[in-house]
């Protein structure tokens, strides 16, 4: 019976993808461990490796056919014996074909990204967006290329490093491009040596250089964290305001998916911990923009945490020739009365959605988007809470000494009267992050879960 | 363990060389001796100020080791930068950083280099390049990579001179920082001070190499054993170098071999080695003696020599007395230089 290829995805996270280019015609004898196709995502491309033998009887899906989604038939190979005729005969597209040889390098390839709509259901308008602004519909991943793009044409004293950032244009292609416009020497491939090269880059930063080093993820910053904050953020202070370092350490943090407990830890407690560093972690497309602009012209460390799974998603940027959003500010994303919900970076995903089903039930919610999580926005937190006199906090870290527990115990500290219920927290659950799917979904924290906390802390 | 033949003809793993190294002029003499002696009697006085509990915390003191950063220091130019660890009062009197500030560092004053807010391990003088003052051993040596690495990027033609001890030559980020600096021909010299002990530990107990010119071997960085004690030999390995580093040809690594008298802080009974031991260096060894000897050989009077002396001592007393009498910052100091 002849046997169908399937569109194979490059990651777990992979919805569809472009078919670039065939690499045998219809009718070519095909071994196991031929390449048939090249597929690609706007991060990737990967080749198809067959896994049987036989003919390559019709190709189902042309080349430069894009958005095919994951697990759809692409071609049917024909057994030794079989001929065209046979083709009617092939199964279901359930059935097992030709499988995706697995990605090459685990550390590089780390899962591509959903290809989502716009995430935020924005209700309220942005106030750092002049009314009648032209947007323009791109990527996170593209809204921080350009970020950096426009910074470094401004000013010759930043720079790019980290690992595959240059030749590679980035493990998750957010630095596209940028070797190409402004060379080897202003964006940097290194070593895969953390700890040296956040050490170089702070020393180069004392100069007065402005470095923007990316992590891989944040999870490998670890590495680096001892010059992170005992050089970075301490130096000014320890200087007496003699010498400091502007500096971005920017990358992917929190979890992405399926890559289990060592690539899925959220770090923003951590870091929003430290005197001397600022916490930047956004959400949508236009914030992952101004702020990483911001935070380049920023004269202090700036951790700019972004987040795997959005890279991919789209969103309306301004079309202006120098958007720039002050770091330090929360946003009103959703005006709400009857309950406060506020989060950060990809805990927004769920917060928005809970939102969404809180209406249904007559209750409205106010989101908040931190977007900063040092300094913090209090004061956007306390006037939201005054008005709704409840709270709810949504992050994927843990709870334990979590940005969570920081913001109520903010609200305890400044609207305690306005209070109608006890802060609740929304967190990642207090274990490792598992790999199976099941359990890597009950330990993320859910839309479901803001729901219920909304609904508990509104007596409902 | 050899070096590779390669790099043998280029860039050699020398031994001290053979012979005397190039003599100094009287006046180069003289500023050494005067550089050194003004470490020395600083030092000394800190260390009194310790014992009075005017300093507190960590004090290390560098005597014994004068002649690294004072023939190092002659070797460099304008604008080469200086980065060091925790033993740094003399590397900062060395650059030309003025008695009074440091000395009030270290009793907590406002008048201290960084405003009382460092102390004796975190001092920073932009103005003298000098990058601190570092109290996470090991961390110094990134840092001084990327000072070189901002050289590199802004085609300046400095150096940046990193200095780092034999205990933190054992520390993982400083081979990651010489496979960069090869990689990218950074201008860094690496300038390893061993004195024999990290804190208590000997280096024939914590270094399976202990030839330290030989720990860029497998990134090919050329490396050689100074006597450490001769600031000639110093400043001729030095400028060495330098030179190397200044024609593009990447890092250079020199062990400077030298020995420091007192303990690793201020409160280290030194057990780990004999008082023999000490005075033997001292006696046959120390760097300032040997200035002292050779000046006195040239016919320079006990006289002019003994007006060195007391010219750096009135220095060094001001600061103590400035130190003591600097009122402490401010309390509103407290929440200040957190941001700029």
């Amino acid at each position: 019976m002849p046997i169908q290829v399937l569109m194979p995805a490059l990651s777990p996270t992979m919805e569809k993808g472009n078919l670039a280019k065939w690499l045998k015609k219809e009718g070519e004898a095909i071994k196991s461990g031929d390449v048939i196709a090249e597929i690609e995502t706007d991060k990737a491309t990967m080749e198809v490796e067959a896994t049987d033998e036989g003919t390559l009887g019709k190709i189902l899906i042309p080349e430069g056919t894009a958005d095919v989604a994951v697990n759809t038939p692409i071609a049917t190979i024909l057994a030794d014996g079989e001929s065209a005729a046979d083709l009617a005969k092939a199964p279901a597209p359930a059935a097992k074909a030709a499988e995706s040889a697995p990605p090459a390098a685990a550390k590089a390839e780390a899962p591509a990204p959903k290809a989502a709509p716009a995430p935020q259901a924005v209700a309220e308008p942005d106030p750092e967006v002049p009314e009648g602004t032209e947007m323009i519909t791109q990527t996170i991943r593209e809204a921080l290329r350009d970020a950096m793009a426009e910074e470094m044409r401004r000013d010759p004293d930043v720079f790019v490093m980290g690992e595959e950032v240059a030749e590679y244009q980035g493990a998750y292609k957010v630095t596209q491009g940028l070797l190409q416009e402004f060379g080897a020497r202003r964006v940097i491939d290194t070593p895969i040596t953390e700890h040296g090269f956040a050490g170089v880059g702070v020393g180069a930063a004392m100069t007065g250089l402005k470095p923007v080093v990316e992590f891989m993820t944040f999870n490998f910053a670890m590495q680096a964290i001892d010059q992170i904050i005992n050089s970075a953020a301490k130096t000014l202070y320890m200087s007496g305001g003699q010498m400091g370092c502007s500096i971005v350490f920017r990358g992917p943090n929190g979890a992405a998916a399926r890559v289990a407990a060592q690539h899925s830890q959220d770090y923003s407690a951590w870091y929003s911990n430290v005197p001397g560093l600022k916490v930047v972690a956004p959400f949508s497309a236009a914030d992952y923009k101004g702020l990483l602009k911001a935070a380049i012209r920023d004269p202090n460390p700036v951790i700019f945490l972004e987040n795997e799974v959005l890279y991919g998603h789209t969103g309306e940027v301004p079309k202006l020739d120098d958007f720039v959003i002050p770091i330090g500010k929360a946003r009103i994303v959703r005006a709400g009365s009857h309950v406060t919900i506020i989060s950060w970076s990809n805990g927004m995903t769920y917060a928005l959605k809970a939102a969404d089903e809180l209406a249904k039930d007559g209750i409205e919610a106010e989101v908040i988007d931190l977007r900063t999580l040092r300094p913090m926005d209090t004061e956007t937190i306390v006037n939201s809470v005054k008005k709704t006199g409840r709270a709810v906090t949504v992050e994927e870290g843990w709870a334990q000494s979590g940005v969570g527990a920081e913001i109520a115990a903010r609200i305890m500290e400044n609207a305690f009267d306005y209070l109608d219920a006890p802060v609740a927290r929304v967190a990642g659950k207090d274990v490792p992050m598992p790999y199976a799917a099941n359990l890597e979904k009950l330990a993320l924290p859910s839309a479901a879960e803001v729901v219920e906390a909304a609904k508990a802390v509104c007596y409902r | 363990m050899a070096a590779p033949k390669k790099a043998a003809a280029s860039s050699p793993h020398d031994k001290t060389d053979g012979g005397s190294p190039p003599e100094f002029t009287k006046e180069q003499e003289l500023k050494a001796l005067r550089d050194m002696l003004l470490i020395r009697r600083f030092e000394e006085k800190a260390g009194q100020l310790y014992g009075m509990g005017a300093i507190g915390g960590f004090c290390h003191l560098y005597i014994g080791q004068e002649a690294v950063v004072v023939g190092m220091q002659m070797a460099l130019k304008e604008g080469d930068q200086v980065i060091t660890g925790y033993r740094d009062h003399g590397h900062m009197l060395a650059t030309g950083m003025d008695a009074n500030g440091v000395m009030a560092e270290l009793t907590g004053r406002r008048g201290g280099y960084s405003k009382g807010k460092g102390g004796s391990m975190h001092m920073f003088s932009k103005e003298k390049h000098f990058y601190g003052g570092h109290g996470i051993v090991g961390a110094q040596v990134s840092l001084g990579t990327g000072l070189a690495f901002a050289n590199n990027y802004r085609s300046n033609g400095n150096v940046s001179v990193t200095y780092f001890g034999d205990g933190a030559a054992n520390q993982g980020q400083v081979y990651e920082s010489f496979n960069m600096a090869e990689l990218w021909k950074l201008p860094v010299i690496y300038v390893i001070e061993n004195n024999r002990y990290a804190m208590g530990t000997a280096v024939s107990r914590a270094s399976a190499q202990q030839d330290f010119s030989k720990r860029g071997v497998s990134f090919n960085i050329p490396g050689k054993q100074v006597d450490g004690m001769d600031v000639r030999a110093v400043k001729a390995a030095g400028e060495e170098a330098a030179a190397w580093c200044r024609a593009g040809k990447g890092p250079y690594i020199l062990e400077m071999q030298t020995y420091r008298y007192r303990g690793h802080s201020m409160s280290d009974p030194a057990k780990y080695r004999t008082r023999e031991e000490v005075e033997k260096v001292r006696h046959d060894q120390d760097p300032i003696e040997q200035v002292r000897n050779r000046l006195l050989a040239a016919k320079v009077s006990e006289a002019d020599l003994k007006a060195i002396d007391a010219a750096v001592r009135d220095i060094v007393n001001a600061s103590a007395d400035f130190a003591q009498h600097d009122p402490e910052p401010d309390a509103s100091e407290l929440w200040t230089d957190v941001y700029r």
